[in-house]
């Protein structure tokens, strides 16, 4: 049997819906809460059975139009390189700071996307960030945390 | 009333309140355009530059960059399809798809003149009827609420969903469920947060909206290989030419802003509801309007679908003023900030700031008029300008997409978390999208998760636990009935495709 993707997705909705609805079962409530009309749980519960039940409509209907998606014409190559750039750039923007890491986050994902002109790629990325950083701490004073700015003296 | 229209005028046109609603609505452009500086951000900005002014400049100047943020959002809406705002996601329903075919100049003429005459009118009813619609306000209690936003979700299930109206219901359980984490509001009990200090404070509307649009739109063109540069070089060929506005558009736009216009300012009115909802209803309202063949093209780049919720927005925006200067309560977020500065002011609105401030009540009222005008005037000239960004190659468009919704993020909570939550979100959401799951049902439903939990809670409280709130107040139970019709007619009209 083939399980379409959009009843694959309900699926694993309805199992989220599940593991929703055991952790509101489980959330801590005040002992004097516990039998009041409403408390932190009464509303959760709602969601999950909620979620529960139109995901098994969603699972046992028939689906009058399957979406198919042709997976030859989708780019994973580009997207999993952008996903991974987009990951390491979360995981250094604290240690290394804003200016640097959001500047060769640009550069990397333009050089990743097919761009090859490197006067304008650098130019798009250094040179803008700065210009971007100056607008916001400079003229709209809107901090921005930057240590290493900071250490260099470049950022009071 | 007379009397207090002639202090509004004189405190408005004075020199340094003209060039204040000037500052704000350009300065609200520029925010509001950025995805995830929306209103709040700017008006919150704009805060400790208003205490070196009297109370009634510095409002004015915040509510000049409200409505310039609010159009400033509609822009990026357009263009990006990243609304800064959730009041300006139902604008790209139909504006970004005219922005693909080419028309993303008119798109944002459309919206400037929609959002004007949407502002202006709303206006001209907040002067009238202030007094009396506060009364219209406080007649609603909590239980209307909760039906009132039952309705808003499932109007937007039903008309964004392209018939797929279960998909969107499960998208606003998600919505729901997304806002539940973090601490609940009465009893700080944290809920979801699975011991991660970062969820404590649940996890933020810009990071969603973020993820959802901005990022999500991002990955989905570079997935599906798309190129949003054919749009931007037919721009910038045509680009004075595709801001005129035919005959056959002008018609449409005057049949649809009356009604927007009457339906965003009431929803306005109502404290919490706000330009999101109104936004919303009003397109679901105009796609209802409409004739058969109008109806197929909402979606596609309608102009009945772009002009219904940049007036509905607009209108929204005047609206929310009522509770706030009239009962002090703020009637969406961006007032909440508001409240806050006028606080700060030592200024408390309720009923008696008639009476003890009415410089400052029709002043503000005085300068909508004045701020709209700027919008049109300011917005219209720049709009080829704008549109240039569509210009720029996918190549550099993607990566300045994902750098200003991180940027966005990371000014918030300078937390790398919140980055990582913000890119699983965008990844699983454009799976979503590829199987078109629909994603404005899940915005709304989050942004109005912690009020629907919250009059949930007073509507069985008061009832003891008993659900007869649904049906003892008769508005309760029209809402609902409405609601019940809504579900039935979607029953129905799959049940008529099939058949």
């Amino acid at each position: 049997m083939r399980i379409s993707p959009t009843k694959f997705i309900s699926l694993l909705f309805f199992v989220l819906s599940v593991f929703y609805l055991y952790s509101a079962y489980n959330i801590q409530v005040f002992a004097f809460d516990e039998n009041a009309p409403f408390n932190a749980r009464t509303f959760p519960i709602y969601l999950g059975w909620a979620g529960i039940v139109l995901s098994s409509l969603k699972i046992i209907l028939p689906e009058k139009n399957t979406i198919i998606v042709n997976h030859k014409h989708l780019d994973y190559k580009s997207i999993t390189y952008l996903v991974i750039i987009s990951l390491i750039y979360a995981a250094v923007i604290l240690k290394i700071g804003y200016f640097i890491s959001t500047s060769l986050f640009l550069f990397a994902s333009y050089y990743f996307l097919g761009e090859r002109r490197w006067g304008l790629m650098f130019i798009l990325s250094f040179p803008f960030v700065s210009a971007f950083m100056y607008l916001l701490h400079g003229l709209l004073n809107i901090y921005l945390r930057d240590p290493f700015l900071k250490y260099i003296g470049v950022m009071g | 009333m007379i009397e207090g229209i002639l202090i509004g005028l004189s405190t408005a046109l004075s020199f340094t309140n003209i060039l204040m609603v000037m500052v704000g609505c350009f300065a609200g452009t520029i925010i509001g355009m950025l995805p995830g500086l929306g209103p709040m951000t700017a008006i919150a900005l704009m805060i400790p530059i208003t205490y070196g002014f009297d109370p009634s400049t510095g409002l004015i100047l915040m509510a000049g960059v409200y409505y310039g943020a609010v159009f400033g959002g509609s822009t990026s809406s357009i263009l990006l399809n990243a609304p800064g705002i959730p009041g300006t996601v139902a604008t790209a329903f139909d504006g970004y798809p005219m922005a693909q075919q080419g028309k993303a100049g008119k798109a944002l003429a459309i919206a400037a003149y929609s959002s004007f005459a949407g502002g202006t009118i709303s206006a001209i009813f907040l002067l009238i009827a202030a007094p009396s619609l506060s009364k219209v306000s406080l007649a609603f209690r909590s239980p209307d609420y909760f039906a009132l936003m039952i309705l808003g979700l499932t109007a937007i299930s039903a008309f964004s969903s392209k018939g797929q109206f279960l998909k969107a219901m499960m998208m606003v359980v998600l919505g729901l469920m997304l806002a539940t984490v973090g601490q609940d509001s009465l009893s700080d009990i944290t809920r979801f947060t699975f011991n991660n200090m970062n969820l404590t404070d649940g996890i933020s509307f810009v990071l969603i909206v973020m993820a959802t649009f901005a990022m999500s739109e991002a990955l989905t063109i570079i997935f599906r290989g798309k190129d949003p540069n054919r749009a931007a070089k037919q721009i910038s060929l045509t680009e004075l030419g595709s801001i005129k506005v035919n005959k056959e558009e002008t018609i449409k736009m005057a049949k649809t802003i009356p009604r927007s216009s009457i339906l965003g300012f009431l929803i306005g009115v109502l404290p919490g509801a706000g330009a999101t909802i109104a936004s919303f209803l009003a397109y679901g309202m105009e796609r209802n309007y409409v004739n058969e063949e109008e109806k197929q093209k909402f979606g596609k780049g309608s102009v009945h679908g772009l002009s219904a919720p940049e007036t509905a927005n607009n209108a929204a925006c005047s609206g929310s003023f009522v509770p706030l200067l009239t009962l002090g309560i703020p009637g969406s977020g961006t007032t909440a900030v508001m409240l806050g500065a006028l606080l700060g002011f030592g200024i408390q609105p309720g009923p008696r700031l008639y009476q003890t401030n009415p410089e400052i009540f029709w002043s503000v009222i005085m300068s909508m008029y004045i701020g709209m005008v700027v919008l049109l005037i300011l917005n219209l000239p720049l709009i080829p300008y704008i549109a240039r960004i569509l210009a720029v190659p996918r190549n550099y468009l993607i990566p300045l997409i994902l750098f200003f919704s991180v940027t966005g993020i990371y000014l918030m909570s300078f937390n790398n978390f919140d980055i990582f939550l913000m890119i699983g979100i965008a990844v699983v959401a454009t799976f979503l999208r590829l199987y078109d799951f629909p994603m404005p049902p899940l915005i709304l439903a989050f942004v109005l998760g912690g009020l629907m939990e919250e009059t949930l809670r007073r509507s069985l409280l008061i009832s003891d636990g008993s659900p007869n709130f649904l049906w003892d107040r008769p508005i309760t139970l029209i809402i609902l009935i409405i609601t019940i019709v809504i579900i039935f007619w979607q029953i129905f009209s799959t049940f008529r495709k099939k058949t």
